[in-house]
């Protein structure tokens, strides 16, 4: 297992810097020059020429991209434009609003998504199945932006049963600890606090995370309607298991593999998802962020976002991996 | 993978006309043709179909259909609601009094040509690289498998809305930027067949005839990725109609001149607290197209090879 772990590491840095590469090369192939784009108009040739120099614009592009690698592995993703904070810190700062988005997503996802698909797959073709199905259709059709905006306009702005836009009530909650504003209120005892945070994640949390439940409905169906013809299934009914226990401890736990492995693919739509649930709510993470450097050109800003999303991305599907060995004892990993 | 009892695995796909044929000889035409299709009729494959096939006939007959120029402004008749059959017009105007329904109308037309291009070109360069990969295996295959790898760890979307940010906005770029990620699913299929294929007899007996490798693959090997090629671009139909509208939503998308749904949505999200129509009427025409790809997809699936079921989605 260790030893399958150190591999998998190896294996990832070669990806990880391809990545960084990749990402490095999208700015240098970006038409324009970025002194010439950041500077003024009125910005003499002697400007941009200086600018050029302090950003190390003008050294050959292999010796550029071995400083930006060497500061990125230091932590250091450069200096936004814009803001003139470092990128990481920025980034930082707005990564626990996102993650907290995403971990609510998955939530909802999970609670609908595979007990319902669980139930439409032991039952095939009855009216959970009907109801399942559709909801599945459902779940992989929808823009979740679209479907932000219609909970935006009917939750909303019609019942006004929910806020809209922002994370949380200007001035409730206390001060951030784990920068997670649920968590770190039920830390304060807040409850009036977290009673308010939630109330502003729903919507955006549903929004980001239908897709995923349609999807985790579908999978979970499929595998449950496969596993309940394996043989210990049988067995288990002969010996006179019963039913609910044959279906939850029996079927669903050799279901899984494909779930989880589905979970993981899936985090990457999350991901990129919550980029565009995020602008839709005006929810105050990284994927917002993104898009207002993005909208003003901050280029270190982009880079960086971007390089931390698909970091981010390996990471998870580096954990799922690992994760297949204790959920499925069968899965070795000495090759 | 198709039983190595087969002359060819292409005989496989034509094998019910085959029987149909032996088994009633005197059939008339028409009867054949009403078997060859009854697989076909299943009820997601025709509500899928009809979506699909009305979608391309308004987006054919786009300037037919739509009652205004999806571009002419009109400030006076700006946010008008919709007005139904009492109304000139049916779904209302826009915040600078454009026509909804005719930017609908050219918005199908925009939203398929784009899908429908990143398709054929994703499933050009994924399956020829796939085939490569695994039929040379080796070296090449290492290269294209890394290369896939990288291309793949990015979440998806993500690399999209880079690509847009960097080069800016025009229809060739928001093309290349759907297709980056798209060819993937194909690369996979097509190296796995190819993988598959390479040590089989038939291979070998073409090989021994003298068969280059270029007629290996294009009489062996791509035949048997038809089908698995027409599942994986019905799905990557959707999720580019999907992503196409999530970038022009972020404004990343087309140039502002040509209407689109994701671009409407941008405009109707600003409007949302006062003109709910528009919003609601492209939202809906994205989704009820998506809906009906994807049930075209599952059936066809379903149809082709229901082991494949598992194998859930494709990427958004």
């Amino acid at each position: 297992m260790l030893s399958y772990i150190v591999r998998r590491i190896l294996g990832t840095i070669p990806v990880i810097l391809l990545i960084s590469l990749l990402v490095f090369m999208l700015v240098q192939a970006a038409p324009g020059d970025p002194a010439d784009l950041l500077l003024s108009d009125e910005a003499t040739k002697e400007d941009i020429d200086d600018a050029r120099k302090r950003w190390g614009l003008d050294q050959p592009i292999h010796v550029q991209y071995g400083k930006f690698l060497i500061a990125a592995l230091q932590g250091d993703l450069g200096t936004s434009f814009r803001y003139t904070d470092p990128v990481v810190t920025m980034i930082v700062d707005r990564l626990p609003a996102t993650i907290e988005l995403a971990v609510v997503s998955i939530l909802i996802a999970l609670i609908v998504g595979i007990p319902l698909g669980v139930w439409a797959g032991a039952r095939p073709n009855s009216w959970i199945d009907n109801v399942g199905s559709f909801v599945g259709f459902f779940g992989i059709s929808m823009p979740n932006f679209w479907f932000g905006i219609m909970l935006i306009l009917v939750v909303s702005g019609y019942f006004n049963l929910l806020p809209s836009a922002g994370r949380s009530t200007y001035g409730v909650g206390g001060p951030p600890i784990t920068g997670f504003f649920i968590l770190d209120n039920i830390i304060h005892g807040d409850w009036n606090a977290v009673r308010d945070g939630i109330s502003y994640i729903i919507l955006p949390a549903v929004a980001l995370g239908t897709n995923m439940m349609g999807i985790l409905m579908r999978v979970t169906r499929s595998s449950v309607l496969e596993v309940m013809h394996e043989d210990f299934v049988r067995t288990a009914r002969a010996k006179g298991v019963r039913d609910t226990v044959v279906l939850w401890r029996h079927v669903v736990r050799n279901a899984l593999i494909p779930i989880i492995t589905v979970v993981g693919l899936e985090l990457g739509t999350l991901l990129s998802g919550s980029i565009i649930v995020e602008t839709v709510f005006s929810w105050p993470g990284s994927g917002s962020l993104l898009i207002s450097a993005i909208t003003s050109r901050d280029y270190p800003l982009i880079t960086g976002t971007v390089l931390t999303y698909t970091l981010a991305f390996v990471i998870i599907n580096f954990i799922i991996d690992i994760l297949y060995g204790t959920i499925d004892p069968r899965i070795r990993f000495d090759k | 993978m198709t039983n190595s009892a087969l002359p060819t695995p292409d005989a496989q796909n034509v094998t019910t006309i085959d029987d149909a044929q032996s088994v009633m000889p005197d059939l008339p035409r028409r009867a054949r043709i009403l078997k060859t299709l009854r697989p076909w009729l299943k009820p997601k494959i025709v509500l899928g179909g009809t979506v699909v096939f009305m979608l391309v006939f308004i987006g054919i007959f786009a300037p037919v259909i739509a009652p205004y120029d999806p571009n002419g402004q009109n400030l006076i008749n700006a946010l008008r609601a919709p007005g139904w059959f009492s109304e000139p017009h049916f779904l209302g105007t826009d915040h600078v009094g454009r026509d909804i329904l005719s930017r609908i109308i050219y918005g199908a037309r925009i939203s398929l040509v784009i899908a429908a291009t990143v398709v054929v070109i994703s499933g050009v360069i994924g399956i020829g690289l796939g085939a490569i990969s695994g039929f040379f295996a080796g070296r090449t295959d290492f290269l294209i498998q890394k290369l896939v790898e990288v291309v793949w760890a990015f979440p998806p979307l993500l690399l999209a809305i880079a690509i847009m940010a960097f080069f800016g906005q025009s229809l060739l770029i928001l093309i290349v930027a759907l297709v980056v990620q798209r060819w993937i699913p194909y690369c996979r299929v097509a190296r796995g067949q190819a993988l598959s294929l390479r040590t089989r007899d038939f291979v070998d007996a073409a090989r021994s005839l003298g068969a280059s490798n270029t007629r290996i693959i294009t009489r062996h090997v791509l035949p048997n990725l038809i089908q698995a090629a027409m599942v994986i671009g019905t799905f990557a139909m959707a999720t580019a109609i999907i992503a196409e509208a999530s970038l022009s939503f972020l404004g990343l998308g087309v140039p502002p001149a040509i209407p689109t749904w994701g671009s409407m949505l941008a405009d109707g999200r600003t409007y949302i607290s006062t003109s709910w129509w528009l919003a609601l009427f492209p939202g809906l025409c994205i989704f009820f197209t998506v809906l009906g790809i994807n049930m075209l997809g599952d059936g066809m699936r379903d149809l082709f090879d229901p082991r494949l079921k598992r194998s859930g989605q494709g990427m958004g």
